[in-house]
């Protein structure tokens, strides 16, 4: 099996992230952080922080350009809207030393009331048919209410950065996912020439959506690297991380849904609340009604969403943002509608397969794929040997096709091929993957291409790595520079645009068995089975780490991981890796990764699709469903942990 | 001054008492290797062997290591040869982003160390102080067995 080409220098510690770099005469940073939910600042003295020996520069409001930001707020705002809200930035010799001014900074704060219930803004409604006719022409109608928690991305590589400049131009090492879209947007807030600012992003330590705008931190550093003469590493401590740095939306999520006696759906009923925070950050859209609009055949469906500004810290995109949601709620919906209609749950399911995407009136590129996922799922867990703790669910995903625009060059010279686009490897192994392409297209070894990647200097746009896109928006333009720079030595590719008559999703299915301890209301999850689409799996090792660390992470989202809020303070209390409970070790069930290549070549010539978000999807539901099964309780919130099972267990 | 071994090497440094060693590696002495995530003992990516035991270097101050032998990521492999765990997390891609693969490695390296053989239930064990956000867990087992057994 091929193994990532990256695997060398990440075993022995010379993979470099962000915070490796070491520039001479570096200074490091260090953001104060308002301690209230909702404040106005009335003074700032930062005299005694700027005294400190060793301390060479401190921003805030009372000094730093009225750059703007989130919204009509500004970088370093007057009126602070959450605990983590940034007050002042320090810059010293040392972090220890940085860390000492802060706490020597003298803010005056005039607190103001803050609402954690939520300013309703306006909602996004969908809909089509008549969903009056549709409750008239049901059997049953089953109402549910399900609510998911607020989940923290918690990447172990902070955000963060090493900023520089040479004369009038901005270097930034940066932990992000979009290298051309925090480039252009730094360049935008300082008020330079996009190409005056270089984002480089050799390695990063995880993003898994929240590094895929640029937040403060970037500018800030760019400010107090600008005002020192010397490079400054802003690297954000993990409180600042599970503070300020985005966080998967609560939803509250309020559905009907109706079907004849034979399962046929008739209606699909949806209105969602989400909790977004104080900012609206850009990136943070999260799509919870797409999957009651497209996962099953139905004439009649209402979907509503309406976010809620609260004094929190800003949600922003979290793997398969709104679809991890909405499907907790739909795919546990459609097990409780299984059991009224006394059917079995996959066969309700295959009852309501579509072919088309509903949302956009096309067929699907690969219009049979959920229904092999679904198969093989149900064969690998032995579905027909009914038994206590099985549970099921199937998902979709509006993303994996790829997003143009993106350009990729190839030279091609004596045998060997250099490749060089513009995106980033947040550790999924696009730079194996891709050079694997350019290797098929050139009928070369793998060995003989290189791949240059995350710099955007040589000007090659790339897009940011969300939606599952990168192999699938660079493969095909890497496939036809290849084929180009065979005859012509060297080719620089645009992708083209994705199909206009039809519409690509991945998909996928996952089976659950687990038991529930009597005693202690533990969920122990035995094994894990999933089948997704990911168009032509081109690398079966990354890929399996794709699926398994998913779904890895979507039992933490369905078991353990939640942010707890003190209602009356308005403050994070786990915003540590200590009492926020992402997955151990120990906690790790047998994950068997079931999917088989299907390559999609109506989505593109690679046949490729991504997939990286579809894994984290369906776990939640399935667990919930596998619950019911061995408990007969229903449990409608997220996460499942043992408060809400031993109640009803004993 | 703070005299230590590491990775083999006797060095010297200046350093404030407050220092975590984990800090004196990265910025006194260049060896980045060793990850800064949590900085409280909570995730293990900073994870070091001082005197040949794993430790959390960001739960250590550097002066504590006056005299004493730490080696980090940077010193596992001999001579320029991969360590047997090194090659195995290669070989069952055992890390996605890598941020924590240091950590998970010196974790293991230590009990290798002491038990050529470990048992499953001692792979887990070493392994438990050190967490994967990207979910590697099952190819990090997978990685540590093969090494193992090889």
């Amino acid at each position: 099996m091929m193994t990532r080409r990256e695997g060398p220098a990440k075993v022995t510690g010379a993979a470099r992230y962000s915070a490796d770099m070491r520039l001479p005469g570096t200074l490091y940073a260090r953001i104060l952080r308002s301690p209230h939910p909702h404040a106005r600042i009335a003074g700032i003295d930062a005299s005694r922080a700027a005294a400190l020996p060793g301390v060479r520069a401190v921003l805030s409001s009372a000094n730093s350009p009225a750059i703007g930001w989130h919204e009509s707020s500004r970088l370093f705002d007057s009126t602070l809207r959450y605990i983590g809200d940034e007050v002042a930035a320090i810059a010293a010799d040392t972090p220890e030393l940085a860390e000492d001014a802060a706490r020597l900074i003298e803010v005056r704060y005039e607190p103001l009331a803050f609402d954690l219930d939520g300013e309703r803004r306006k909602p996004k409604l969908e809909q089509r048919g008549d969903i009056a006719r549709g409750l008239r022409e049901a059997d049953v109608v089953l109402e549910a209410e399900y609510r998911t928690q607020t989940a923290l991305h918690n990447a172990l590589e902070p955000h963060g950065c090493t900023a520089l400049w040479q004369g009038d131009r901005l270097t930034v090492y940066e932990s992000t996912q979009g290298i051309f879209a925090v480039r252009n947007e730094v360049a935008e807030k300082l008020g330079l020439a996009a190409e005056h600012v270089r984002l480089i992003t050799e390695h990063m330590g995880g993003g898994f959506g929240a590094k895929q705008i640029a937040w403060k931190h970037t500018v800030i550093a760019a400010l107090l690297a600008q005002r020192t003469g010397r490079p400054v590493q802003l690297m954000l401590e993990r409180t600042a991380e599970n503070l300020a740095s985005g966080n998967r939306n609560a939803t509250r999520q309020k559905l009907r849904l109706a079907a004849k006696r034979d399962g046929t759906l008739t209606a699909i009923d949806v209105r969602i609340d989400l909790e977004q925070g104080a900012y609206s950050v850009g990136g943070e859209d999260s799509d919870v009604i797409g999957t009651y609009l497209t996962l099953y055949r139905c004439a009649n469906v209402r979907a509503e969403q309406t976010a809620l500004a609260t004094h929190l810290g800003p949600a922003v995109a979290f793997r398969a943002p709104g679809y991890a949601e909405g499907n907790f709620a739909l795919e546990s919906a459609i097990d409780e509608l299984a059991e009224r209609l006394d059917m079995d749950a996959i066969d309700l399911r295959l009852r309501n397969y579509t072919t088309a995407d509903q949302r956009e009136g096309k067929s699907f590129t690969s219009p049979e794929s959920l229904r092999r996922c679904i198969a093989r799922t149900a064969q690998a867990i032995e579905w027909q040997r009914k038994r206590p703790g099985l549970g099921f669910a199937a998902h979709d995903w509006a993303a994996g096709g790829g997003w143009p625009p993106a350009q990729a060059r190839v030279e091609f010279r004596s045998g060997k091929a250099r490749v060089i686009v513009g995106v980033q490897d947040i550790g999924t192994g696009s730079r194996t993957a891709l050079a694997q392409i350019a290797a098929e297209a050139l009928a070369i070894p793998c060995d003989a291409v290189e791949v240059e990647l995350g710099d955007t200097a040589p000007g090659l746009y790339g897009p940011t790595s969300a939606g599952s896109a990168t192999l699938a928006t660079l493969g095909p333009a890497i496939h036809e520079a290849a084929r180009a720079a065979k005859a012509e030595g060297s080719a620089v590719a645009e992708r083209r645009d994705n199909p206009k008559d039809r519409s690509i999703r991945t998909c996928g299915a996952q089976a659950v068995e687990l038991s529930v301890e009597r005693d202690t209301g533990e969920v122990i999850v035995k094994r894990v089975v999933a089948a997704h689409d990911s168009g032509r799996i081109v690398n079966p090792l990354l890929h399996a780490s794709q699926v398994i660390g998913g779904i890895t992470q979507a039992l933490g989202y369905a078991l353990s991981e939640e942010r707890i809020v003190d209602a009356r303070l308005g403050e994070v209390l786990n915003a540590n890796l200590e009492e926020y409970k992402i997955p151990t070790l120990a906690d790790i069930p047998e994950i068997i990764n079931v999917s088989e290549s299907m390559p999609d070549t109506e989505a593109n010539p690679t046949g490729a699709k991504g997939c990286g978000e579809p894994p984290i999807i369906p776990t939640a539901a399935a667990i919930a469903n596998a619950i019911h099964s061995a408990t007969g309780l229903r449990i409608r919130e997220l996460p499942i942990t043992r408060d809400k099972l031993i109640n009803g267990v004993r | 001054m703070v005299r230590l071994r590491v990775n083999g090497e006797q060095r010297e440094i200046e350093i404030e008492p407050r220092r975590t060693l984990l800090a004196a590696l990265r910025l006194d002495l260049g060896l980045t290797g060793a990850k800064e995530a949590c900085d409280m003992g909570n995730c293990g990516a900073c994870t070091v062997h001082l005197d040949g035991e794993a430790v959390y270097s960001c739960l250590v101050l550097a002066v504590d290591c006056a005299g004493r032998s730490v080696t980090t990521i940077e010193g596992l492999a001999a001579g320029g040869k991969l360590h047997r765990l090194q090659e195995a997390f290669i070989a069952a891609d055992a890390f996605q982003c890598g941020f924590c693969t240091p950590g998970q490695l010196m974790a293991l390296a230590a009990l290798f160390d002491r038990v050529p053989q470990p048992s499953d239930a001692q792979i887990m064990r070493a392994l438990s102080g050190n967490l994967c956000r990207c979910g590697a867990y099952q190819h990090i087992v997978q990685a540590a067995r093969a090494a193992r057994d090889r």
